[in-house]
């Protein structure tokens, strides 16, 4: 530790830390523009001016300067900092008048306008005259993209945004060309930025340079009401907050959450708001001679206990989609159960995971943030990058920190920082798995190895299998005490609440490909289908199938009864991430129309099918949540797995099969029923396939 | 004056060969091994007392900065770079050196890279040095032919010594930017710390040194420490190369003592001041950057660093811009205040902004189109510049403003009531008072 | 500087031509392996060579040849003066210096002759489409004001006069002569050079013992003592007072100065000889 006095207040703070750093442990406030913690340092804004006495008779960028580079006193009196003299005074507003010169005066029509950091620390540290009489910079607007907007006259060459993209996102796209004042920012001829995190620029950007294309000009943040919530796009459950104007969602930012997703969000999360206004099913509709109409509920209900009563219990099947808060899983589970029925299944892609195995079989173990400490990653199956973006910019910022190999196993994709590509299927894990190879060796050595397990190494016949496979490298002797290495990488928000509240088939009971089957065969007479919209829904045969879900998409095409209900935005859900963090996301608005929160559809229909469900509110149902699942109460925190689940997945074993892992993710873009709704993301994803074909021409 | 036998780069003019051959009749590569042998200590500590100061501008003990080095190899490499980016307006002393006298600065190159225990050095030339590039790389190849240096050379020590270039970017005079775009990027500036001792070129130790600062070396280390600081007068010792430009009769290059006084430089070697020294009106003494001084105080000026400090300016180069009273003094500083505008990087706020700023207004004030009270605004301007940087470029901007504001206002207020009396272009007003 | 962009006309396609590719794999050798971008410099410039002109397709053919990505290049591209982004004159593109030294030396009307007898405009190629210039930053020759640059040369000591017959030479074909323009050597003084003019500086006589090089020997020899003493100390093992190794004495002394950003604070901060951070070079 060393002591530095600020202001008068002596601290005593790690020698590695900046001045900057070291002036907010003092209580204070030193303004920046181009400082940002997840970021390089640049130096370049020079807001952040300090003096720092025994040093230069100059003021000091404080956040290029670490306390340790400090002269102590001439008797060893700790370092003196200032960061309120006349010196530090002048240097504020000479910088903030430099930067203001060839600022454009468009604050009235600048979508940053309100939440502008040039704004606030003009207010607190600039001057109110100006002396520039000569004429402003103006600079092109430059094209990146269809996410983010371009007004390059108001950019003050931070560099914030090509930092990004390069340290953060591992894209090189972003550049500062040219030299001087007229150096601007651009991507090389103006293509489109190809990152999944690209928003992030409009969030880092301290300027209206860069802003939000899809939100231009639609609203004002201080008339916006901003609820926090939890995205449900990807399984990372990556914290948001919600901004919305009466009813409608008008856009949506990341929140801070060190463990999940630091402060990134991806393009689908952030941009996906326009999805929740279009396709949405806002009334009951029952098909009468082929064709969907527009009913009441009670005559939707009807019609459902028609067909309940008519069948036997084993005859009714539940599939849960991927957007299924852990409130209606629940309720799900306890209707099915209440008629009898052993057939329901979360499972919609088919993944070989078993809750009976522990929850250390199915979970993320070593967590979002323990990949930080990972000495080598394995990773089957999968294409972070598509699955779990903000995740795949942890595993970037781990590759960063060096001394770390990252092998892959499976399609070979560009995941934004170097790997060793291994092979193409399970031979190649078993190969691994048995330490050969310079990667088996790496692996086998490793401390504290990571094998992450992709949905598409998991949905396939040897699923098991491999997953035994990776719980054998993870679990091999000679790791971490305490370190639990296997980590299965979700892509549906709800698939681990799911498997938490044991949504899958009960004693004797059908799994999804089982009920799909089945349903094709008239061996199942009735489906309910909560927002689940991944199966082949076109081979259902003449199933009655109950679609309870928020969008028009494949589930409602094929309903025979559509029930309305809430998006994620529009209800209060619990959601577990794929490390097994609880996580409740709040309603941020109502859902459209006659439609209801999913909970309360289940509900009132179990009521009329003479099943009544034991609870009258949200809060009844978790208190018997809590009951039967006591993990969920412990909101926001992982309920670690058993390790020794995993050795015991370990000797399992099981034979692996030979064909190749295949990626279930292959447009990032349109992954559910929202974003298949969203005229964004419609975009973004014909942009990306242009992009992919320009590439392989 | 100092006598011919007292000069170091004896074929500055290049009328004998600058080649191995000719080098080594005037006496290079002479006793190389045994400056070499008597070890890295003892180098650095005569360099330290021959009291050379860098030779770029800052005038920093050389030696003291070669003793920056880590003494222990941690495993990176050490790697000397030579900096022969000489873009400083009004300095041109290098490229006489690296197109007529190159082997100074290889023979340096080895016995510097040797004390700080370095085996590869860089020689970054600005790229429009084509021709001078040409030469060094022909008296290079000519040491590796000769195994001066090279893997296994004569002197027992490795030594690889590779010519990069630039492609026209004043900052990568800056050392950091220099660095920089050795690595194959913008020249921009880095944040010290870290210095370059400690993470330097691909983040290894590295020093950093002007071509005249190395070139001299071997012959300090051949003559002695106290041979060369007899030289001038305490603190400013040695010899030095002057270039004299601009209003003066015989402008020209030459090898001087520290410490000469300017008149005697500019009778001797300029042939004096054009149209006499009373047609003096002001000189730039040490490259663009320099404050400016005029004639009256140019009557007893020592042409060393503590010299020119007296009078607030800067020795600089020592490439000495003489203008006479035909000279539009504020164009002529507006000229300099448009180079460094050119030649900022854009890196950081102040002298992105600033240079522009201050440029633009200085612009009108050459033209008269500009009010009084903005003469201190620019001053004022100048000072928010100046010491708020990333590098020096900002406050090397600011001083020749500065400068000019101190010592020729009356010029710059008499230029603005001139258009304001008659608002029209100043230039022709100006030949019409004239004749 | 105005905005550099790259040219609205580009060929489809570029090649670096074999005897180059040669020469480009040897400037990888000077570099540590990995560190293939520091080559960007040269083989844009070696581009520039063969081209006339850097193309976009050329900054692609770069950043795939040295593994960068294209923006980068591209930022190099546009950040250094010296590449032209756009063609230039077929014979010859003028790059007269402007600044301050050459600007008092008469760069000025150098500068209104190429406006005249080339394009109004820099960087626009003349009718036939064989000149074009461009007003450029102190060149570094100074004392040879006012001058410019023809790549790879200089033309110096120029006059309105001297540089009509150097663009009349070009354009019919004719060689011209670099350097000064006047009668003169180089950086020599006109008229005459007034030092270097004692013959034993050229005769070999300055090859000999210097006092430096006895120095030399000295501490050689000392240093050979010293071994040879501290082997006998060490072959018998007598109480001897432990050697002060001078070298880690120094090492301490410079230790003490090598404090960062030391400076003598009573110099106010405007005064450029104190600081030696400050100035530029070095």
């Amino acid at each position: 530790m060393a002591k530095i006095i600020v202001d008068g207040i002596e601290v005593d703070v790690p020698p590695d830390y900046t001045l900057l750093q070291a002036a907010e442990a003092a209580g204070a406030e030193v303004p920046r523009f181009c400082f940002h913690e997840r970021l390089s340092i640049a130096g370049n804004c020079r807001m952040c001016l300090v003096e720092v006495k025994g040093g230069p008779p100059k003021p000091t960028a404080s956040c290029a300067m670490n306390v340790r580079d400090l002269r102590p006193g001439p008797n060893g009196e700790p370092p003196v900092m200032l960061t309120k003299s006349p010196m530090v005074k002048k240097a504020r507003e000479g910088v903030m008048e430099f930067l203001l010169i060839n600022h454009p005066l468009d604050c009235p029509i600048c979508d940053q306008g309100g939440e502008c950091d040039l704004q606030d620390q003009a207010m607190a540290y600039g001057v109110d005259k100006n002396r520039f009489a000569e004429n402003k910079r103006a600079v092109e607007d430059k094209h990146i993209g269809p996410l983010v907007k371009t007004s390059m006259n108001r950019c003050i060459h931070c560099t914030r945004c090509v930092r990004f993209t390069t340290e953060v996102a591992g894209i090189s796209e972003l550049g500062l060309i040219g030299r001087g004042e007229d150096a601007e920012i651009t991507t090389y001829l103006e293509k489109a930025l190809s990152s999944e995190l690209q928003g992030n620029v409009i969030d880092l950007c301290p300027v209206g340079a860069l802003t939000s294309k899809p939100y231009a000009f639609q609203a004002r943040p201080w008339e916006l009401t901003k609820t926090e919530s939890i995205d449900v796009m990807d399984a990372v459950g990556s914290n948001i907050r919600v901004d919305t104007r009466g009813r409608e969602v008008m856009r949506v930012l990341p929140r801070l959450n060190e463990a999940v997703n630091e402060e990134w969000i991806s393009d689908k999360t952030r941009f996906i708001w326009d999805g929740l206004r279009t396709q949405r099913l806002d009334r009951p509709y029952l098909r009468v001679d082929g064709r969907l109409k527009a009913v009441s509920w009670a005559e939707a209900f009807a019609a459902i206990a028609d067909r309940v009563n008519a069948t036997s219990a084993s005859k009714i099947g539940a599939i849960s989609g991927d957007l299924a808060a852990v409130e209606e899983l629940f309720a799900l589970k306890a209707l099915i159960a209440s008629l009898g029925s052993a057939n329901l299944d979360s499972r919609q892609d088919g993944a070989k995971l078993d809750p009976a195995l522990g929850r250390a079989s199915y979970v993320f173990n070593p967590t979002i943030a323990g990949i930080e400490q990972a000495d080598a990653i394995l990773i089957v199956g999968a294409n972070p990058r598509k699955e779990a973006s903000v995740l795949n910019a942890r595993i970037r910022k781990r590759w960063r920190a060096g001394n770390v190999r990252i092998g892959v196993i499976g399609e070979h994709v560009d995941l934004t920082y170097p790997h060793d590509y291994l092979g193409a299927g399970p031979e190649t894990l078993g190969e691994i798995a048995a330490g050969k190879g310079s990667f088996g060796e790496i692996l086998a050595n490793a401390k504290r190895p990571i094998v992450i397990v992709g949905q598409g190494a998991l949905s396939r016949d040897d699923g098991k299998a491999v997953l035994a496979a990776a719980a054998a490298i993870t679990s091999a002797p000679g790791r971490d005490e305490g370190w639990n290495g296997l980590a299965v990488l979700h892509t549906a928000a709800s698939r681990v609440g799911a498997l938490d509240v044991g949504f899958v088939p009960a004693e004797g009971g059908l799994d999804v490909a089982g009920m799909v089957s089945a349903a094709g065969q008239g061996a199942l007479d009735v489906l309910f289908l909560l927002g689940a919209d991944e199966i082949d829904t076109t081979s259902l045969g003449s199933t009655f199938v109950v679609y309870i879900g928020t969008h028009g998409d494949a589930g409602a095409h094929r309903a025979d009864v559509i029930l309305p209900a809430a998006a994620y935005t529009e209800k209060s859900g619990t959601f577990v991430n794929t490390e097994g963090r609880v996580q409740i996301a709040n309603r941020a608005g109502f859902p459209p129309g006659d439609a209801r929160e999913d909970w309360a559809i289940l509900r009132a229909l179990s009521d009329v099918l003479g099943h009544k469900l034991p609870f009258d509110s949200l809060g009844e149902l978790r208190k018997a949540l809590y009951a039967a699942h006591p993990h969920f109460a412990a909101v926001d925190t992982v309920r670690a797995g058993d390790i020794a689940d995993v050795a015991a997945l370990a000797s399992a074993g099981g034979s692996l099969g030979w064909a190749a892992f295949a990626n279930p993710i292959h447009d990032f873009y349109l992954t559910n029923p929202i974003a298949r709704a969203s005229a964004i993301m419609a975009e973004c994803s014909a942009l990306a396939a242009g992009q992919l074909a320009a590439a392989a021409e | 004056m100092l006598s011919d036998k007292d000069r170091i780069f004896t074929n500055i003019y290049g009328h004998h060969d600058w080649g191995l051959q000719g080098a080594l009749k005037r006496g290079s590569w002479d006793g190389t091994k045994t400056i070499i042998e008597a070890g890295r200590d003892w180098i650095v500590d005569q360099m330290k007392a021959s009291g050379l100061r860098g030779r770029g501008g800052a005038g920093f003990p050389t030696g003291l900065k070669w003793s920056f080095m880590p003494k222990q190899n941690d495993g990176r490499p050490h790697y000397l770079v030579i900096n022969a980016d000489e873009s400083e307006p009004g300095t041109c002393k290098d490229r006489e050196i690296l197109r007529h006298d190159p082997h100074h600065l290889v023979e340096g190159a080895l016995i510097a890279g040797f004390a700080m225990g370095a085996h590869a050095a860089y020689i970054y030339v600005r790229g429009e040095f084509i021709r001078e590039r040409e030469h060094l790389q022909v008296a290079i190849d000519q040491a590796y032919d000769a195994r001066l240096i090279g893997k296994n050379n004569v002197h027992g020590w490795d030594m690889d010594i590779y010519v990069a270039h630039g492609a026209g970017a004043y900052i990568c005079g800056e050392e950091t930017a220099l660095l920089e775009s050795l690595e194959g990027k913008k020249g921009q500036p880095r944040l010290k710390p870290p210095f370059p001792a400690n993470v330097g070129l691909y983040g290894c130790p590295t020093t950093v040194n002007n071509v005249e600062s190395i070139a001299v070396a071997p012959t300090i280390l051949r003559r002695g420490p106290t041979w060369f600081s007899s030289i001038g007068r305490a603190n400013n010792v040695g010899t030095k190369l002057f270039g004299i430009s601009g209003h003066v009769k015989t402008p020209c290059i030459v090898e001087e003592a520290m410490g000469i006084p300017f008149k005697e430089l500019i009778e001797k070697h300029g042939g004096g001041i054009r149209g006499g020294w009373d047609n003096l009106k002001a000189i730039i003494p040490g490259g663009a950057s320099c404050p400016i001084i005029p004639a009256d105080q140019c009557e007893d000026l020592i042409m060393d660093f503590d010299g020119t400090r007296a009078v607030k300016s800067s020795f600089g180069t020592a490439g000495v811009l003489v203008m006479d009273k035909s000279t539009d003094v504020i164009r002529a500083i507006a000229r300099i205040a448009y180079f460094f505008k050119h030649e900022s990087c854009g890196q950081c706020t102040p002298c992105r902004e600033g240079t522009g700023w201050m440029w633009r207004v200085i612009d009108r004030m050459a033209r008269g189109e500009a009010e009084k009270r903005e003469i201190d605004m620019l001053l004022q301007v100048t000072t928010q510049v100046e010491g708020h940087t990333i590098c020096a470029l900002g406050d090397a901007a600011a001083w020749p403003i500065q400068g000019l504001i101190r010592h020729f206002r009356h010029e710059i207020e008499e230029r603005i009531d001139l258009y304001s009396r008659n608002p029209r272009p100043i230039e022709r007003q100006m030949l019409e008072a004239a004749e | 500087m105005s905005v550099r962009r790259l040219a609205s006309e580009q060929p489809e396609s570029f090649t670096l031509s074999p005897e180059n590719l040669a020469w480009a794999e040897k400037q990888l050798l000077k570099f540590p392996e990995g560190k293939q971008a520091s080559a960007v410099i040269p083989l844009l410039w070696r581009i520039q060579e063969q081209e006339g002109w850097v193309s976009e397709p050329a900054i692609r053919w770069v950043g795939e040849y040295l593994d960068m990505a294209y923006i980068r290049v591209l930022e190099v591209a546009t950040f250094y003066t010296m590449f032209l982004l756009a063609p230039v004159g077929k014979k010859a593109h003028i790059q007269v210096c402007g600044t301050t030294p050459c600007m008092l030396r008469g760069a000025n009307k150098l500068i209104d002759r190429c406006r005249e007898r080339i394009h109004p405009e820099p960087f626009h190629v003349s009718a036939d489409g064989s000149l074009s210039w461009e007003e450029v930053e102190c060149l570094g020759a100074c004392v040879n004001a006012p001058m410019l640059q023809i790549v790879p040369d200089t033309y110096e000591d120029l006059t309105v006069e001297t540089l009509d017959k150097l663009i009349d030479d070009i354009e019919a074909g004719r060689p011209i002569k670099p350097g000064p323009q006047i009668e003169r050597h180089h950086s020599a003084p006109v008229g005459g050079f007034r030092a270097l003019t004692t013959p034993e500086l050229y005769d070999g006589s300055m090859v000999g013992q210097g006092a430096g090089l006895a120095a030399a020997r000295e501490a050689i020899a000392a240093r050979a003592a010293a071994a040879e003493e501290a082997a006998r100390v060490a072959a018998n093992p007598a109480p001897a007072e432990p050697p002060v190794a001078p070298a880690v004495k120094a090492q301490g002394e410079a230790d003490k100065e090598k404090v960062p950003n030391q400076v003598n604070q009573t110099v106010p901060a405007s005064d450029p000889a104190v600081r030696p951070d400050a100035a530029k070079k070095e």
